[in-house]
């Protein structure tokens, strides 16, 4: 069987699993809808984390990024599990503590003002929606490539699947769902990463492998000596291309830091994630799902370099030089997409490859290597296949999640508590399956006009979550004296400055998008750290500025900080009965 | 717990943040992106240390000062009488 008929195989039984499992455990009330009746086991509610965390950028995108970057790549590497230490002390323990059902829903009732809920959940949806179209342009090329679809077809027919299985099961589905998303995920990232560590280095384990001595197979394939480091190898073909050693960091280190820094604070920032942590029993519950997500994640994202550095090395070795009438078959698969191409600038019908643009020749867009990882090495049509349900239960998983976010804050926080507070449970259910059914056909229209790279467009979705929620939410929970006046104004200010930076450079004048014109020669995926540390200044400067908040608010913040008080019943429970 | 208890759980509490912070901030912006070119200068396992500690050591660290937390907060739990059951 070939490549296709093996993908339509396995993605359609993936996807099978996947309305199997919501269909069975599918919301019948909002707290299952929402928060899956808070009784997900901490392990596999931290896979099911995991999951969601990793989208169509961590699986398809980061190799890549880390691809061509180098070093410097390892600013998404860093900053997207960097970001778990803070939920697991800063955040989670605290907000399943507070124990309601969404973000919104916290900020508007720490800083005790309907106005900061909506702001808030302004803030969740322009942060919810920037991510989810990178995730549905990640599912157009997958479905593109391997079932012969157009992008187009393939992010409706993302969109569609993604809405029937978030709809019917509210978190509760998702979070089952996600589970055994991972086991396709994990499988179908770690097979071909390998198979390729052992036909290069010999060894079965990536993360070692990346680091060892070439076979003689591998040898052979990068046109070095056996015995050689993989590492030096790959330092000397970017070197030969006139690229600065893979090894070592190109951009300014003060980008990088703000790069590293926005991606990990706009993780202890982003709505779909925090939530994560309202569907566990206890809280010392939630500090633990917090670390068993960071395992999960981290298999994927310590073999991840391995798969860049085997990657870069193969595609490179492959491809340059060669004539193009004898182009390698991986490369002419791809080109159909249009994502891979090769244009004679010389003339002499080789394809030559080069850091400087004038003189390159070969394109390969960096969201393909991981999928096309495992045709450059020639490894078997069912491995193919299962690299691609792996990348599409990755997509599908996180657009799941923020489509619940969007739903669930427009549902609860809009519909129900500001203009029909008298709403029942069961239409505010229904509410929110239409407006998922609305934020799916959004999505999918974000999809078809993305404004940039999956990784790119998600790290921009960071920068805006470090920059409003982050600083709010964690001011709210240690610092007593934060006013509801303050609160709105960081959110506001924080979000208007990074989203603006972002547009001037990518949309308004992308001309100018250079470190030359770069305040302080910060990219726009760095942004959010500048826009986080004004959201603090302005929080801090406007609340002292401000009358302090009631005493019940101050109270709230203090009852946050302990699990229970000693001489209650039992923990959230019974905290329960107090904040409801 | 009485308020001297409660003001001295959540005193321990930041005590933990604040040095868990410290490690993941140096073995992140410290090691993988400041030092990183002084570090590469050591070789460990086939890879130059500062690009080790970028691309895995971080993650790593990650890892256990995460399950440290867990450990040391569930310790303090059970000894202010507040671990949930």
């Amino acid at each position: 069987m070939g490549v296709s008929a093996w993908t339509w195989v396995i993605v359609v039984a993936s996807f099978v699993l996947y309305m199997g499992i919501a269909l069975y455990t599918r919301a019948k009330s909002a707290v299952d809808y929402y928060v899956a009746d808070r009784r997900v086991n901490p392990v596999l509610n931290g896979m099911a984390t995991g999951t969601d965390w990793m989208s169509a950028a961590s699986f398809m995108s980061m190799a890549g990024l880390v691809a061509v970057m180098g070093r410097d790549g390892s600013a998404y590497l860093m900053g997207w599990t960097g970001g778990y230490v803070l939920l697991a002390v800063l955040l989670a323990p605290y907000l399943r503590k507070y124990g309601k059902y969404t973000v919104p829903q916290f900020v508007g009732d720490r800083y005790y003002s309907s106005a900061a809920r909506v702001v808030a959940l302004f803030c969740a949806i322009a942060i919810s929606f920037t991510y989810v179209a990178g995730q549905m342009r990640g599912v157009g090329i997958v479905l593109a490539r391997f079932l012969g679809t157009s992008i187009e077809q393939g992010v409706v027919v993302g969109a569609v699947i993604v809405f029937l299985y978030a709809v019917l099961g509210g978190m509760k589905g998702i979070t089952y769902t996600q589970v055994a998303q991972y086991v396709v995920l994990i499988a179908g990232y770690l097979i071909p990463a390998i198979f390729m560590s052992m036909m290069l280095t010999g060894s079965a384990v990536p993360p070692l492998g990346m680091g060892g001595t070439l076979t003689r197979e591998g040898a052979a394939l990068l046109g070095a000596e056996r015995g050689q480091h993989l590492l030096e190898v790959l330092n000397r073909i970017s070197l030969d291309l006139g690229f600065p050693a893979f090894t070592a960091g190109w951009k300014t280190r003060l980008d990088v830091v703000a790069i590293t820094a926005a991606l990990m604070v706009g993780t202890a920032g982003l709505p779909h994630i925090i939530i994560r942590f309202f569907t566990v029993p206890k809280i010392r519950d939630a500090r633990s799902s917090a670390a068993w997500a960071l395992v999960f994640i981290a298999v994927l994202y310590t073999t991840a370099p391995a798969v860049a550095v085997f990657a870069r090395a193969t595609s490179v070795a492959t491809v340059h030089g060669r004539l193009a009438a004898d182009a390698p078959e991986w490369f002419r698969n791809w080109e159909g997409t249009k994502l891979v191409g090769f244009q004679d600038r010389d003339g002499d019908g080789r394809m030559r490859m080069s850091a400087d643009p004038a003189r390159n020749e070969v394109t390969i867009d960096p969201d393909v290597l991981v999928l096309a990882n495992p045709e450059i090495t020639r490894l078997p049509p069912w491995v193919v296949a299962l690299v691609a349900a792996g990348a599409l239960g990755a997509a599908l998983s996180t657009a799941a999640g923020l489509l619940l976010v969007i739903a669930a804050g427009v549902a609860h926080d809009l519909v129900k508590s500001v203009l029909f507070p008298r709403m029942t449970d069961k239409a505010e259910l229904l509410g929110a399956r239409i407006v998922a059914l609305s934020a799916a056909a959004l999505a999918a229209w974000f999809g078809l006009h993305p404004p940039g790279r999956v990784a790119e467009v998600v790290a921009y979705a960071f920068g805006l979550a470090a920059s409003s929620f982050f600083p709010v939410i964690l001011a709210g929970i240690f610092w007593k004296r934060a006013t509801k006046e303050g609160a709105i104004a960081a959110m506001i200010s924080g979000i208007l400055f990074t989203a603006g930076y972002i547009a001037f450079f990518k949309i308004l004048r992308p001309d100018l998008d250079g470190p030359r014109h770069w305040l302080l020669g910060i990219s726009p995926e760095g942004i959010g750290s500048v826009g986080m540390l004004l959201a603090f200044a302005v929080i801090v400067g406007v609340s002292l500025a401000t009358a302090a908040p009631p005493r019940e608010v101050q109270e709230l913040v203090a009852s946050l900080r302990y699990p229970r008080e000693a001489h209650d019943a039992g923990g959230p429970s019974a905290g329960r009965r107090t904040f409801r | 717990m009485t308020p001297e208890q409660q003001a001295s759980y959540w005193r321990r509490n930041l005590s933990y943040i604040a040095v868990l912070l410290a490690v993941w901030a140096s073995v992140s912006y410290g090691a993988s992106i400041l030092f990183a070119d002084a570090l590469d200068r050591v070789n460990v396992l086939g890879f130059p240390l500062g690009f080790w500690f970028a691309t895995q050591g971080s993650i790593l660290t990650f890892l256990v000062l995460v399950f440290v937390y867990v450990k040391l907060m569930n310790d303090l739990d059970r000894k202010f009488g507040v671990y949930e059951r």
